[in-house]
């Protein structure tokens, strides 16, 4: 591109030939109002506000800036007394049409226009065509368009029904100049589906993301259903997205493995007398931390599907958890969680809260001390286990409100408890896929899904195969210090294997009498790890004890006797079966 | 024949990795079952021998059981499809030699199944004190 040269109100600039002239002054600092001009759409000079004066070789000549292309040489004035008087002539036929828009009211003032020639209208539409613009070149749904011509011209969408192409992506609303596109704010229906994802296509997975790096939501992303947008991209200095790239599957080598996939909370449908997915207000505790979260859709309020907020709360503990029907262990963390949204919910609604819980489990460091400081708060806490939750009154008040039913095993009778809100305090359970996880490593799974630790006390974080770790709650229930702890254990092992620079051997290999072999290779096909050779020369398996991993399967097979196992040779086995039974 | 203070005499083999385990923590969850099947520890139920049921039997046991992990879950990859394989081979000339079919058994329990051990051996045990001792096989 050749570089040309041009002056703007006198400044020299230096620019590449055919750039549009708002774009050199913006970049000089010198501003030109604009109204139909949006840095993510083509120019498309329609409002003429931006005019500004070009002297080119003896001409003089008004050019809207934001699509006039520069050229080598000429002299652009952007506030002399001819721009300034066409610009008040636009705006006082903009207000004509438009009385009350601000940002035209603002434009007015600032020309000089105290009382428009041709009066005030009603419109707030000046016709500019950028959420048109925008919606077909940008976002590619195609929604809107102009309608009539001439007096009776508008923006609609075909047959002025609402149409079934728009996405809602709300983007002809973002750049109206004037602010005549309004979006029905459904903040009823994002609060009843109370979104647990992400609230933007593009975000960070978590606060402590690894890499801490924003991702693209496929099912969400403009681009991905039109085709269109990519504004992320546009104004992203470093060019770092990519909407093109393709899931790839790699294969790394490593030396050791930590398995750390975690858990799932239980769902809630599970235990259906407590009425999840049916009375409205019935939240699972996750869904509660969502809403008390200070960035959440309800900008850490707890509140009810209607918006309000709940003046009694009940927290139901050990849901999916010490119960025959989903899950007999405990899963350690819903205590100490449940108190803390009894805190949290307490502090921001001022509401009744009330615990229904089996045993207190608040063994930790400064947990009793945390339950102790809720007992002192006002949190009521109920032991037994809740019979049912229903919307089914008794009493006038009990009308409108959610009924616990539980026996309070501490006094001796059934209780009926209204409140507004039910928080569920789901358990932990393995993940679905553990089992498809445990088979690809190798590892067992306990009875209930939780992966299996070499041994309990003298290898919490080994498992049954050499270099495979296990850490976190895919190993059992477990809080976040717990779950901190086992990790940095479980990457010490790992780094300890890895930084020996040797493998130990099993003791227990086999090994294969060549003198006495007579080469009938039985053991050949039957070794796993094809670690038996037959030496055609020798005529006789050979075994390499550095790939042996010690199962003993040729040694039973061997019908000449000369394959054995260390510890484990036809001898000493026989000799232990003697052992056993002598009485 | 069969009396109530007969104690039948059962030889276990435990795989290392899943039944051996599984025998241990039926232990330390102190499940409680019959002593009468003494445990003798393999790396593998691939490395069961049939000879050693033989001898098992030859030597006075009046049942042997054979512990293995589940199918696809081996140890070794495949070692107990081996030991399967050998116990339907050695079932079959067993039968022809008369000896009952509850004698020698197969199971494969894995490391989490501790109330298997307990099940299997208090169910094995059982059926041998109904059945009574064995008797040896003669030419």
């Amino acid at each position: 591109m050749n570089t040309i040269n041009l002056t703007i109100n006198g400044i020299e600039v230096e620019a590449e030939d055919r750039t549009p002239l708002l774009a050199i002054a913006d970049r000089i600092g010198v501003k030109i109002p604009t109204l139909c001009h949006h840095p993510l759409v083509e120019a498309y000079g329609v409002c003429r506000i931006c005019i500004v004066e070009v002297h080119m070789r003896n001409r003089v000549r008004l050019v809207t800036a934001c699509n006039y292309p520069a050229t080598n040489g000429i002299e652009v004035l952007t506030d002399t007394p001819r721009v300034r008087r066409n610009r008040k002539m636009i705006l006082e036929w903009f207000l004509s049409r438009c009385g009350h828009v601000p940002i035209l009211n603002a434009l007015a003032a600032e020309y000089g226009i105290t009382e428009p020639r041709f009066g005030r209208g009603d419109d707030t539409c000046i016709l500019c065509g950028l959420c048109v613009r925008v919606c077909s070149d940008v976002v590619g749904a195609n929604v809107l368009g102009f309608f009539n011509r001439g007096t009776t011209r508008y923006v609609g969408t075909p047959y002025d029904e609402p149409s079934d192409a728009c996405i809602a992506c709300t983007a002809c609303a973002q750049v109206c100049p004037t602010g005549c596109i309004t979006i029905d704010d459904e903040a009823e229906l994002v609060r009843g589906e109370l979104p647990l994802g992400p609230m933007t296509p593009i975000y960070i997975p978590t606060m402590q993301a690894v890499p801490h790096q924003p991702v693209i939501d496929h099912d969400s992303c403009i681009h991905f259903k039109t085709d269109g947008c990519r504004v992320c991209a546009s104004v992203c200095e470093p060019k770092a997205i990519d909407h093109g790239q393709q899931d790839r599957h790699e294969e790394i080598q490593v030396g050791s493995i930590i398995v750390a996939t975690g858990f799932q909370p239980v769902d809630a449908n599970k235990v259906p007398q407590y009425g999840y997915g049916r009375y409205p207000n019935v939240f699972t505790a996750l869904q509660v931390e969502h809403m008390v979260n200070a960035s959440g859709p309800t900008n850490g309020q707890a509140l009810l599907k209607d918006g309000s907020k709940p003046k009694a709360v009940g927290i139901i503990h050990c849901v999916g958890s010490r119960d025959k029907n989903t899950h007999e262990y405990c899963s350690r963390v819903c205590c100490m969680y449940s108190l803390k949204l009894a805190h949290l919910v307490h502090e921001r609604s001022d509401a009744k809260i009330y615990n229904f819980y089996i045993d207190m489990r608040a063994a930790g460091k400064g947990y009793e001390e945390f339950y102790n400081h809720l007992l002192e708060e006002g949190c009521e806490f109920i032991r037994g286990r809740v019979a049912e939750v229903s919307d089914w009154a008794v009493t006038p008040l009990e009308q409108g409100k959610l009924v616990i039913r539980v026996e309070d095993t501490l006094a001796g009778f059934v209780r009926r408890i209204p409140v507004d809100m039910v928080i569920l305090s789901t358990g932990l359970e393995a993940r679905e896929d553990a089992a498809e996880v445990r088979r690809l490593f190798n590892i067992s799974c306990s009875s209930d899904g939780w992966f299996l630790e070499r041994h309990p006390k003298l290898a919490p974080v080994s498992t049954f195969t050499d270099g495979v770790f296990i850490a976190g709650c895919a190993q059992g229930p477990k809080d976040i210090p717990d779950t901190v702890a086992q990790a940095g254990a479980a990457a010490a092992e790992a780094m300890a294997l890895i930084d020996k620079g040797h493998v130990e051997l099993e003791a227990y290999t086999a090994w294969i009498d060549e003198e006495r072999c007579s080469g009938c290779q039985v053991c050949v096909p039957l070794c796993p790890f094809s670690a038996i050779q037959f030496n055609k020369d020798k005529k006789v398996s050979q075994l390499n004890e550095a790939l042996c991993k010690g199962c003993g399967t040729c040694v039973a097979a061997c019908p000449s006797l000369v394959a054995q196992q260390h510890h484990f040779t036809d001898a000493q086995i026989m000799a232990e079966i003697e052992g056993v039974l002598v009485s | 024949m069969a009396t109530a203070t007969f104690e039948p005499r059962i030889v276990a083999f435990f795989c290392n990795w899943c039944t051996y385990t599984a025998s241990d923590l039926a232990g330390t969850a102190r499940m409680a079952y019959e002593p009468n099947a003494p445990v003798v520890r393999v790396m593998c139920s691939g490395r069961v021998d049939p000879q050693f049921v033989l001898k098992a039997l030859q030597e006075g046991a009046d049942g042997v059981l054979v512990g293995g992990c589940h199918p696809g879950d081996c140890h070794y990859q495949e070692g107990n499809y081996t030991a399967l394989r050998r116990f339907r081979l050695l079932k079959r000339v067993l039968t022809q030699l008369g000896v009952e079919d509850e004698r020698v058994r197969l199971e494969w329990i894995s490391a989490s199944e501790g109330d298997r051990v307990q099940h299997v051996v208090d169910e094995m045990t059982a059926q041998l004190r109904t059945l009574g001792p064995f008797q040896q096989v003669r030419s």
